[in-house]
This record gives C-alpha cells, sequence and structure tokens, in this order.
C-alpha cells in the first residue's frame, strides 16, 4: 500500500508535464501518459531502486473507434508494470490517434515485450519504433490488416453463391 | 579437409515433441544451435474477436478453448475479470468450490505435462501412468459439468449448477489417487540418471533473466524467484488456505520437474482444507438482472423466469471501464484485461496468456546447447498451443 504512494508520488513528481490524466477504477492505479515520454518514464521506473517495479506484466492495445473524442486519440496501448517485491500493480496508458499509431518500443528496457509488442502490432496495428523484429506473429501471413480493429470486419467478403448470385446479401458487421 | 557448414533446420510445426503446432527455425554448427526462432501463430482462431462479438456471458466456452489442459483456472480467470468489473460479491461456498476446482485443475495440468515431458524425454510408460491419475479428476469434472474437458462450468457471480452430491467423496478419491502415483512417479523419474542427465543444467535461466523476460509461474520460481499471485494478491478465497510456493535453486529442467511436483503436493494440502472447512450455503450470489437466478426457482417462479430469459437474450451492461485480474493458472500469470464501453458486449477482451510470454524465452534456454535440449526446453516451458496462439 505504501509502495502504491510512492510510485504514484514519484510519477507525479518527476513527470508533471507527461502526466495527461490521472486515474482509479476498481482499485486499479492507473495514469493516462503523452506517448512521447512513455519510454522515459518505463526506463525511469525501471532504474529506480527504491520503487522495485522492474517486472512488465504486460502490453496491450484497445481500439476506441467511436469514442475517441471522450478518450483523445482512437487508440490506447495499456502498459502493466509489476513489483515482485510489494506486489503492486501499476497501469500506464497511451492515447495514440488513428493517422499516427507510433510509440516508442521498450524493448531495451524489458527484454519480455518484444512477443507482446509484436502482437499488439499484428492485431492492432500499433507500430513500436525501434523494435529490432517488428513482424506478425500470430496471423497468417497472407492476411491484409490487423483484425482486432473494430472496422477490420467490413472488408469481410459474403460469400456469392448461385443462390445469391442476383441479391447479394448486405455485408453484416 | 572437413567442411564446417551452418545449415538451417526446420523443427515442426508438425513434430510430435513440441507439443502441438510449434514451429522452431534453427541454425546449426554440427550440433551445437547457433541461433533458434520459435514462429508461432498455426493454431490462431481469433478467440479474442471472438469474445468481443459475443454477450459476457456466452464468451465463457470460448475461454476453455484456449488452454484447453487447465478449462477451469481459464474460467475462473474470465468470471472474476468480469465480477470485478461488476464490483459484486461472491458467496463463500462458491470461492472454496472455486478453490477446489482450481486445484483440481492444477493438478491435472501438471500431470499431463509430466506425462508428456517425460515422454519427449524417452520415459515412455511416465504417460500412461499419469493419465491414470488424471483420469480420476476428470471424472470430477464430469460430476460437475457434465464435460470431461471443456466444463464452462464457473460462471459470473458462481456456478453453473450446485456441486455434485458426491462430490466430497470424489474429490476425496482424486486425494487418494494422486499420492499413490506421485510415488511410482518418483521412483521412475526423481533418481533416474538418464532423465537427470537429460534435465540437469539444461535449459537453464538466471533469475534476472527470468524477470526481464516477464516469465511466470513455474519458470520464474524454478529460478529461485518466490512470487505466487495466490499468496501475493490472493483471489477467490486463497488468503484462507495454509500452503507452501515451492522455489528451485538453479533454473534448470529438473528443479522444475521437482518444483512442479512440489506444487501437486501443495495443491492437495489446499484441497484438504477446502474439502474439511466448506460451507455451506447457495452456489450463486443474488444479483437481480446479473447473475442468473437459481435453476430451481425458474421452474416456480415469475420473476426468476423472466430475469433468466433477459440475462440470456439481452445480457447486462457493466459500467465503462477496464480491468486486469490476474490468476495464478498452472502456467503462469493468465490475467484477463476486460474493457466494457457501456454496452452488452465486451468491447475488448485482452488475454496475458502465460505460455506465449513464457515461450519467447525459448531462444535464450537453448542458443549455445546442443540439439537434443531443445526438445527438453520446449517441455519444460510447459506451452499449450491453443493458448499461444488463440
Amino acid at each position: 500500500m505504501e509502495n502504491r504512494k510512492k510510485v504514484k508520488e514519484f510519477i507525479k513528481s518527476e513527470f508533471t508535464d507527461a502526466i495527461v490524466k490521472e486515474d482509479s477504477f476498481r482499485d486499479q492505479d492507473i495514469f493516462y501518459i503523452k506517448p512521447d515520454s512513455i519510454f522515459e518514464i518505463c526506463q525511469a521506473i525501471y532504474e529506480n531502486d527504491d520503487l522495485e517495479m522492474n517486472y512488465l506484466t504486460e502490453i496491450t492495445a484497445l481500439d476506441w473507434l467511436g469514442h475517441e473524442k471522450e478518450s483523445d486519440g482512437r487508440f490506447e496501448v495499456i502498459y502493466v508494470l509489476y513489483s515482485l517485491k510489494y506486489h503492486n500493480y501499476l497501469f500506464l496508458k497511451v492515447h495514440l490517434s488513428e493517422s499516427k499509431p507510433i510509440v516508442k518500443s521498450i524493448t531495451s528496457i524489458f527484454a519480455g515485450a518484444n512477443w507482446m509488442e509484436r502482437e499488439a502490432f499484428d492485431l492492432m496495428g500499433i507500430v513500436f519504433e525501434g523494435h529490432p523484429n517488428l513482424k506478425k506473429i500470430v496471423t497468417a501471413d497472407e492476411l491484409e490488416g490487423h483484425p482486432l480493429r473494430k472496422d477490420f470486419r467490413k472488408k469481410y467478403e459474403v460469400p456469392v453463391f448461385s443462390w445469391n448470385k442476383d441479391d447479394p446479401p448486405e455485408v453484416i458487421n | 579437409m572437413i567442411n564446417r557448414k551452418e545449415i538451417t533446420l526446420n523443427m515442426g510445426p508438425q513434430h510430435p515433441s513440441t507439443h502441438g503446432v510449434l514451429r522452431v527455425i534453427l541454425e546449426l554448427d554440427g550440433e551445437k544451435v547457433i541461433k533458434a526462432e520459435p514462429v508461432v501463430g498455426y493454431l490462431h482462431t481469433g478467440i479474442e474477436q471472438q469474445m468481443e462479438s459475443k454477450l459476457y456471458y456466452h464468451a465463457i466456452p470460448c475461454t476453455d478453448r484456449m488452454d484447453y489442459l487447465a478449462p477451469m483456472s481459464n474460467n475462473l480467470g474470465y468470471c472474476l475479470a468480469v465480477e470485478k468489473l461488476l464490483d459484486i460479491e461472491i458467496p463463500e461456498k462458491v470461492k472454496w468450490a472455486r478453490v477446489i476446482l482450481a486445484e483440481l485443475t492444477r493438478i491435472k495440468s501438471h500431470l499431463v505435462w509430466l506425462g508428456t515431458h517425460a515422454l519427449d524425454l524417452g520415459a515412455m510408460s511416465m504417460l500412461l501412468y499419469t493419465f491414470r491419475e488424471r483420469e480420476t479428476i476428470v471424472d470430477v469434472y464430469e460430476a460437475c459439468g457434465g464435460q470431461r474437458m471443456m466444463t464452462s462450468y464457473i460462471r459470473f457471480g458462481g456456478l453453473a449448477h450446485d456441486l455434485p452430491v458426491d462430490f466430497d467423496k470424489k474429490v476425496r478419491h482424486v486425494l487418494e489417487q494422486v499420492p499413490k502415483g506421485m510415488s511410482d512417479y518418483e521412483k521412475l523419474l526423481t533418481k533416474n540418471e538418464i532423465f537427470i542427465q537429460r534435465t540437469r543444467n539444461v535449459a537453464v535461466i538466471s533469475a534476472d533473466d527470468a524477470i526481464n523476460y516477464s516469465l511466470s509461474g513455474p519458470m520464474l520460481r524454478g529460478s529461485g524467484i518466490k512470487h505466487d499471485i495466490r499468496k501475493a494478491n490472493p483471489y477467490t478465497g486463497y488468503e484462507n488456505f495454509d500452503f507452501d510456493i515451492p522455489v528451485g535453486k538453479n533454473g534448470d529442467a529438473y528443479d522444475r520437474y521437482l518444483l512442479r511436483l512440489e506444487e501437486i503436493r501443495q495443491s492437495m494440502r489446499i484441497i484438504e482444507q477446502a474439502l474439511d472447512g466448506m460451507p455451506e450455503g447457495p452456489y450463486r450470489a443474488h444479483v437481480p438482472g446479473v447473475v442468473l437466478p437459481p435453476k430451481e426457482d425458474i421452474l416456480y417462479k415469475m420473476e426468476s423466469m423472466i430475469f433468466h430469459f433477459k440475462i440470456i437474450t439481452e445480457g447486462f451492461k457493466p459500467p465503462v471501464g477496464t480491468v486486469y485480474m490476474p490468476i495464478e493458472s498452472p502456467k503462469g500469470e493468465l490475467g484477463f484485461h476486460v474493457s466494457s464501453d457501456g454496452t452488452n458486449k465486451p468491447h475488448r477482451v485482452r488475454v496475458r496468456p502465460p505460455s506465449f510470454i513464457n515461450l519467447q524465452a525459448l531462444p535464450k534456454l537453448v542458443e549455445g546447447r546442443l540439439l537434443s535440449d531443445v526438445v527438453c526446453a520446449i517441455g519444460t516451458v510447459d506451452i499449450v498451443l491453443g493458448e499461444v496462439d488463440r
């Protein structure tokens, strides 16, 4: 509990300009961060021996298509950091615009970020700058696009058969 | 003159010891591995996207299909995440029943791991013995959920049905059979010279590397880091039970073998405590509009019937927000991100798959070692490709 406060104060004092919003939902400490400073924040937390937050639990991405106004930017990348000593989680969130879904890779800090970033790139189309091997990981090589984007299914082809050749069905999203 | 040349060898995706459809591209110098690159995705079925297109309730069966060796853990993780999002209270009896089921799942998953891992290393008979004990656990599953593998037994706010009448007897039968089997495995493997030669100082990872690669579960504990989410951030009532977290010393495959055997013993300890202290009470929370009413009421009460119909067809609408709920699955930290946009379908369900993230350390485990150690390294990570690819 004390360490949670310490982490929050550390981010608030060291990176005042980088914080867009501070939030808490269901007992989770959430910070919304500007995309340019996520690398520096992760590095500072990792290198701070006092906080003992050196475990990257997870990186994932969300698509808020249709909710851009509330969330200021279409894509959201979530970084979950964890302290193996004090057992507290920290959620860092970054909002990225539709035209420029680019964020700096943190693979040089956490080796475990490699596949997590590749998966976010593959399924959601977030580009991680400086990633050593940013290529598709789970989907087929032939597949174009990023399947977890909310507008992906519009490209879904409805099969045309002899019985619906003249009257093809509407595309259902 | 000897012609020394590096060759590239493609292992898998149809190789029996890759536990499914994993492909590893190996660069070899003689028998030494210079570079290894795991290639995954041959079993990608888009489960995360399927879950987005279903109501919260209807997405539960999808979770079974990810880690099909530990279905109850996956049900539990997803249900806890949605319960956290909804912020509902769970009856005590349900919590204790969930602990028993989750621990049975851990034993079951570890038994399959032990059988297949030993099979990879040439101890053919182990698989037959571990499946003998696994069968007793699958019988408990069948009595509970009606299914032997894809149970979908754990639901939001409780369980699908009440526990079967002979639940206690059946679980106690497991507790009798598994220790008998364990002594067999120990006789066959623990001091087996061939097994020790194949596993000791093989697939070694240091504690610092294990943390840096975000490893979890037995892979992390094998390197000597005492971390278990059941103790660190107790969920579903684990704080009521007394158990130890085994840790390894050297971080090699043999340590992880001993560690998983010890985990089976600790799981049995937890189950025994839970059976002895099982409280009485309802098998589902009473939260109208979110949790299904008890099955008996549906037949006799009008309101229950309406609620049941509405929850199944329309679903419920959780508040806007994203939650992350980690649990200690047999393979490591299984986390569910469930994001709601206020509608009756999840906006995004993201799974933190433990074996996917553990697998990315495979190059670290095998580079500079012999080709035959690759088989041991894949086995010791304990991957399930259904979960890796989703």
